[in-house]
This record gives structure tokens, C-alpha cells and sequence, in this order.
């Protein structure tokens, strides 16, 4: 496809040209990422202040976590960023088979992710670790901890879904060529995915760090 | 060129294959629109529904307190009935009411823009909104909730029979409507605006949705996760507020007024909007500070997010708290007094005009002083712990949000009617139902007021016989305030066969909206529009109007 005739199907109503057409993709993004980072700033606070209210009992049930799993996936979803980043450029410069190696290799890694999670949730329930009658420690508000846990690492694995959803479908509209790669939702797909995995990157310390220092 | 030329050249009606109302028909060309303008009438129809539904309530209720006995509801019912009508009339008519009617209609045109920045995000949020819809819809046929609109925990968790689950779910997904509503707008105003259209020649009513997209965009995420938290905790025993493990339930408090608070500036915001550009065409003024009105909008929304802890003053957080938030819940009143007083200096020397919109106006310029001025009475600490959970706070509120917001909204749609269907409104009709609501309204919470501040508890189905006398006369006034709001859907419904044709611009107002025809085609305006000058230039700077005739007005630009 030439570049005019490109750029003239990327182009969607009411935009005159391209170049504002992505900034208004990109702005537009960045403002419902400020959006979710408050989503998550609530149960961050709501974390601080028992983690000041409790704190052995915090520790002691931070140190129940698995921190293997949890280093492996912070591994994995570091190296997903970093593929998802090649994706967005590459579209931009169009470079096809680039940009599909990475947006597959961002959605493995991201569904590697989850099913590492999947396994850790698995060994969690097995350890009794989640709140109610039977929980592993004896201190009521370590319970408190693995509420925040099960919560924040849930939603933030639900987000990653939406994320590899998102993944998979550019993959398949820019492999059929119904998506040109000019098109500016490659670069909004990849802002979102750098929250998420932002958002993973202030989940792991709190969760798998604390009590183990 | 000069706008008085530009505006000849507008055609005042668009042709059928033109019109945005006619140039596809077929429900399936208004269900899959991604037009601005068929997507706010979707909306309309949908929250028309759901004022319907949310005054159910209210009339129920105000059935139960004719008599200090219990006679139509039982306790429960009344729980229910209360706190279905604090849930549909917040977030389901007064919070996207005039964003994504009245905004959704107006934003483009009024900066020149031939759609929203995302048109088929406005669609999907339309979807979603009625989603949430559906949803509060089986909690009410469910059975209803009874935990009043704020959910507090432990109630809600542990205790509450109703159906939380389905009503928090229900509020949730309506959040995802208003935040993708909001980004749109933001985007739409930062990267769509005319040539010459500069931020400081933005018609306030663009200023107004642009702080309230602001703020909905950073609160109603916080909604969203406190909400989820209770459906957590209620559904699968996860304790966050369960003080039996050490959670706190005054930590939902704090969670849920820090977006409840701001969400009463996202239902006011846009009001003050819409009350600028009616009082400014109506006085035939330049609004009086625009600066100072811009920068008080602005300052309302970032201070909103700092007063939250007002609403918990009973609650047992720290005294050292709570004076900190009555003095910046003072400090937030400044910028709406501001914006009072220049109303007031905008119709000094003004030419008045008592059309129907400019009633509203007026109305509600002395209803939201009333309302927030109480306002203040419940800012001091002590005078709150005195009339905490009684009418009076109810009184406060429902001047700042019936008084203030469905006035400002009543009033919009009456004035932006012609540009809407491109028919007129039948004017002595719409004067009426103005003054009727007005004092409709006063009739109705005035006496709460005095009976909230004798002790009256709010959420009480029986009471003493000695607040009778208060409930029957705010009952009576229900009726009229009923009736002043029924009278607009009745001749709007006639105005669309039989009214008047409308021209371009029947009001001879300056906003971009009205250089294009009523109703307007398609694509907004035939030809991109550019502007040249601020809005409100209806009489040259510097100089008042002349005192007998009409100067006239220049629009802020035209299609060149």
C-alpha cells in the first residue's frame, strides 16, 4: 500500500490529517491512564494506611508470598514492555514483520505471565492463604494483606488480559492488512501496556519485597 | 470579513438530505450513529427514562411523610424507595444529565469542530450507560437496595438485605460512560478547536465541561475501585473495611466522599456553564470577569478534591482533620461566590429579556446562592454536629442540585431547543413552567430547612406530629414542582409538529453554535468555521449597552 492511499484509510472522522489524528490517540490514552492510576491509587493508600496500622502483621504475611514466582513474572513482563515498545516503533517506521514478531512475542510473555500467576495462585490456595475461616496465620489482620493481594494482583491480571486482548487483535487486523501500520492505535495499544506493566512494577515490592528485608 | 455578513450567509434551515435529523433514517441509523448530535438525543431519551424512575421515589416518599404515620411504605420499603432515588437521580440523571445532553450536543458546535475527537467511543459509552441501566433496573424489580446511595460499610458488607451487589455493579459500569464520555471531551477541546479559537476565547460553557471532564476523569476511578471493594468484600469475604480483622470502615468514608465530593462539582460544573451563556444573551452583556470566571471553574475543581472529610465531621476522624476541611470547604466557596457576583455585575446595565431560559437563569442564580450559603452553615463544624443527618442537609443539597443543576439543565435545553429539533418553543407556556418551578421548588425544600434545624432526622418514614405541619407543605409544593417539570416534556413533544420554525440564530446569541442552521447539517457547518474575538460580544468593550436600543451582536466567528 503507498503511503497516501495508507494514510487515507488510517485517517477516521473528524481528523483533517494523520498527525493530529495520533496525537489525539496518544493525549487521549494518556489521560485514561491518569484515570486507571487513580483507580489503583485507592487501594494503594488503602494498603498504607493498615501497613501503618499493622505492620508485623503485614511483614509476617509478606514473607508468605512466593517470591520466585513473583521475580520470574516481573522478568517477564519487563522484557513484554520492552517488546511492545519495538511493536509501537516499528508500526510507525513500517516495518511489518518486525512489528508482528513483537506484538507476538508481547502477547506470549504476557500470557506467560498469567499462567506463572495461575500457578502461584494455585500453591497459594494450597498454603491457605486466602482470608476467612482456616487462614494460615494466626494474626486477624495479615488477613488484611492477602485481601489487598488477592485484589490488586486480580485486577491488575484482568487489566493484562484486556491488554493481551488488545495485543491480539492489532496482530491479527495488521497480519490481514485491515489495520494499516500508520494507523495511531499501535502506540495507544502500547501506552496502556506500559501502565499495566507499571502498575506491576509498584505491586511487586509491596507484596513480594515487604517483610523480606 | 464581518460576522453580521457571515451570519446572512448561513441558511436558517438545512435541507432534508442535509439535516442531521433526516439525512438517514431507520432505527438502525440511530442506534449505530456515531453523530454527536443523534448520540446526545440517545442519551436524552435514556435519562428522560431514568428521571421518570428516580421521581417515582421521590413521589413515593413524599406520599409516606403526608401523615406522621406510616401508611403507604413500610420501614424497609422506605429504605428502599430513598435510597433508589439518591442512586438514578446521582448517577443516572444529575452527573451525565447536561455533559452528555446538552454537552455532547454543544461541544463541537461550539468550537467549530465537525465531531467529537472519538466518535465511536461516544457511541460504545452510550451502550455502556445503558448497560448500567439495565442493570439498575433488576436491582430495582430485584427488590431494591437499603443502604442509602453511599453504601457505608459495615452496612453494606455485613448487614444489608437488599441487593448490593446488582446496585454497586449497576453505578460501576455507569462509571466506565462517564470516563470515556470525559476523555472525549478533553481530547476533543484540546485538538479540535477553530482557527483562532484560543483557550481564552472559549465560551464558559466549553471551560465548564472541560474542568468537569477533569475532575470525573481523576474521581470516578476512585468510585470505581471503593465499589469493587465492597463487592469484594460483601461476595467473597475479603476483609478491607472488616474491623473484626483489623479494617476500617471510616476508611470507606474517606475513599467514597473523595469522589463523592468532587461528583457534586462534576453535577454543579457544567451549570455554571450553561447559566453563564443564558445570562449574558439574555442581559444582551459581555459576562462580567471572564478571566475570573475561568480561573474560578478551575479552582473549584482542584479545590473540590481537597474538602471530602466535610462529610465526616460525625464520623470520629481527627478534630485536626476536620478543621482542616472546614477551612478549605470555606476556601472553595470563594470561587463560587465569585461567580455569583459576576453574574449579578453581568446583568448590571444589562438590556433583560424575561424569556423563559433567562428565568431559569435567574432562578437559579438565587436558588444556588441559598444552597450555598448553607453550604457554609455546614462547613463550620459546629453547626454541622448540631444538624448532621437531618433535613437541613438534605435542604442544602437538594438547592445546590434540583435548585442549581435542573434548573441550569431546564433552562439549557429550553434555550438550545430551536438549535437542537429547529423548532421554537412556545414561549408564555415555557415562562410559566419556569416560575412554576422556581416556586415549586421553594415550596418543596424551604421547609425542610426549618424542620431539619428543629431536629428532624433524615431517612425517617414516622416522626413527630409537631414536623407535620413542614412535610405537608413540602409535599404540596412536590405536586407543583412536579407539575413544572412535566409541563416542558408535554409542549417540547408539541414544539417538535406544530412549533415555529426556528432560524440560525432566533436568540441573536454569539456562540459558534448558532452560525451554522437549526437544526444543524450533518457535518456541523458547511464550510470550517474560523473566529476572530472572544465570545459575549454583544456590545463593544469598554462601553455599556446603550441605554434604548439594541446594540448589535458580533458573533465570534462564522464560516468563512
Amino acid at each position: 500500500m503507498s503511503g497516501a492511499a495508507a494514510r487515507e484509510a488510517t485517517l477516521q472522522k473528524p481528523w483533517r490529517s494523520l498527525r493530529r489524528e495520533r496525537e489525539a490517540v496518544s493525549f487521549g490514552t494518556w489521560v485514561f491512564v491518569a484515570s486507571e492510576a487513580m483507580f489503583f491509587a485507592g487501594p494503594l493508600l488503602a494498603y498504607a494506611a493498615y501497613r501503618s496500622l499493622w505492620p508485623e502483621a503485614f511483614a509476617a504475611a509478606g514473607r508468605e508470598t512466593d517470591i520466585v514466582y513473583g521475580t520470574v513474572n516481573t522478568a517477564l513482563l519487563l522484557t513484554s514492555s520492552l517488546t511492545m515498545a519495538a511493536a509501537a516503533e516499528g508500526a510507525r517506521a513500517r516495518l511489518r514483520r518486525l512489528t508482528l514478531t513483537c506484538l507476538a512475542a508481547t502477547a506470549a510473555l504476557g500470557l506467560a505471565f498469567l499462567v506463572v500467576k495461575g500457578f502461584e495462585y494455585r500453591e497459594d490456595i494450597h498454603k491457605h492463604l486466602i482470608p476467612g475461616a482456616g487462614f494460615r496465620l494466626d494474626m486477624p489482620p495479615a488477613q488484611l494483606f492477602f485481601a489487598f493481594y488477592w485484589l490488586l494482583t486480580g485486577v491488575h491480571a484482568l487489566h493484562l488480559s484486556i491488554g493481551i486482548g488488545i495485543t491480539v487483535t492489532l496482530l491479527i487486523q495488521a497480519w490481514h492488512g485491515s489495520r494499516p501500520l500508520p494507523s495511531p492505535a499501535f502506540e495507544g495499544a502500547g501506552l496502556y501496556w506500559h501502565f499495566v506493566d507499571l502498575v506491576w512494577i509498584f505491586l511487586y515490592p509491596l507484596l513480594y519485597l515487604m517483610g523480606r528485608s | 470579513m464581518s460576522g453580521i455578513t457571515a451570519e446572512r450567509a448561513v441558511p436558517d434551515r438545512p435541507s432534508r438530505a442535509d439535516s442531521y435529523l433526516t439525512v438517514e433514517t431507520g432505527l438502525a441509523s440511530w442506534l449505530l450513529t456515531t453523530d454527536h448530535k443523534r448520540i446526545a438525543l440517545l442519551y436524552m431519551a435514556a435519562i428522560t427514562v431514568f428521571f421518570f424512575v428516580g421521581g417515582a421515589g421521590a413521589v413515593a416518599m413524599r406520599i409516606e411523610l403526608f401523615t406522621p404515620q406510616a401508611d403507604l411504605l413500610s420501614a424497609d420499603a422506605y429504605n428502599r424507595a430513598f435510597t433508589f432515588h439518591g442512586v438514578i437521580m446521582v448517577w443516572f440523571f444529575l452527573i451525565p444529565s447536561i455533559p452528555v445532553i446538552l454537552g455532547n450536543f454543544l461541544l463541537p458546535l461550539m468550537i467549530g469542530a465537525r465531531d467529537l475527537a472519538f466518535p465511536r467511543l461516544n457511541l460504545i459509552s452510550w451502550y455502556i450507560f445503558i448497560a448500567a441501566g439495565a442493570l439498575a433496573a433488576y436491582t430495582l424489580l430485584a427488590g431494591g437496595v437499603d443502604t442509602g446511595w453511599t453504601f457505608y460499610t459495615p452496612l453494606s458488607t455485613a448487614f444489608a438485605n437488599g441487593h448490593v451487589l446488582a446496585a454497586a455493579t449497576a453505578v460501576f459500569v455507569a462509571g466506565f460512560s462517564t470516563i470515556a464520555s470525559a476523555v472525549n471531551f478533553i481530547v476533543t477541546t484540546h485538538l479540535l478547536r477553530a482557527p483562532g479559537l484560543t483557550w481564552f476565547r472559549l465560551p464558559l460553557f466549553v471551560w465548564a465541561l472541560y474542568a468537569t471532564s477533569v475532575v470525573m476523569v481523576l474521581a470516578t476511578p476512585v468510585l470505581a475501585m471503593v465499589l469493587l471493594l465492597i463487592f469484594a468484600e460483601r461476595a467473597f469475604g475479603i476483609p478491607i473495611f472488616d474491623p473484626l480483622r483489623g479494617g476500617d470502615p471510616v476508611l470507606f468514608q474517606h475513599l467514597f466522599w473523595f469522589y463523592s465530593h468532587p461528583a457534586v462539582y462534576i453535577m454543579i460544573l457544567p451549570s455554571f456553564g450553561v447559566i453563564s451563556e443564558l445570562v449574558t444573551c439574555y442581559a444582551r452583556r459581555r459576562v462580567f470577569g471572564y478571566s475570573f470566571m475561568v480561573y474560578a471553574i478551575l479552582w473549584i475543581s482542584l479545590v473540590g478534591f481537597l474538602v471530602w472529610g466535610h462529610h465526616m465531621f460525625v464520623s470520629g476522624q481527627s478534630v485536626f482533620a476536620s478543621l482542616a476541611f472546614s477551612l478549605l470547604s470555606f476556601v472553595v466557596a470563594v470561587p463560587s461566590a465569585i461567580k455569583v457576583f459576576n453574574w449579578t455585575a453581568t446583568l448590571y446595565r444589562g438590556q433583560i429579556v424575561f424569556d423563559a431560559p433567562m428565568i431559569y437563569a435567574l432562578g437559579f442564580i438565587g436558588l444556588f446562592t441559598i444552597g450555598g450559603l448553607t453550604g457554609l452553615f455546614l462547613a463550620s463544624v459546629p453547626v454541622d454536629v448540631h444538624v448532621t443527618d437531618t433535613y437541613f442537609v438534605v435542604a442544602h443539597f437538594h438547592y445546590i442540585m434540583v435548585g442549581g443543576a435542573v434548573s441550569a439543565f431546564y433552562g439549557g435545553l429550553t434555550f438550545w431547543w430551536p438549535k437542537m429539533t429547529g423548532r421554537l418553543y412556545p414561549e408564555g407556556w415555557a415562562r410559566f413552567a419556569a416560575v412554576m418551578m422556581f416556586f415549586g421548588f421553594g415550596f418543596t425544600f424551604f421547609p425542610m430547612f426549618i424542620m431539619g434545624f428543629l431536629g428532624m432526622p433524615r431517612r425517617y418514614h414516622v416522626y413527630p406530629e409537631e414536623f407535620q405541619v413542614w412535610h405537608v407543605l413540602a409535599s404540596a409544593g412536590a405536586v407543583i414542582l412536579a407539575a413544572a417539570y412535566l409541563l416542558p416534556m408535554g409542549y417540547f413533544a408539541w414544539s417538535l409538529v406544530w412549533g415555529r420554525r426556528a432560524s440560525a440564530n432566533p436568540w441573536d446569541a454569539t456562540g459558534l453554535e448558532w452560525q451554522t442552521s437549526s437544526p444543524p447539517p450533518r457535518e456541523n457547518f458547511l464550510v470550517s468555521p474560523a473566529v476572530d474575538r472572544g465570545p459575549y460580544d454583544y456590545h463593544p468593550a469598554h462601553t455599556g449597552p446603550p441605554s434604548m436600543e439594541r446594540e448589535p451582536h458580533r458573533p465570534q466567528g462564522g464560516q468563512a
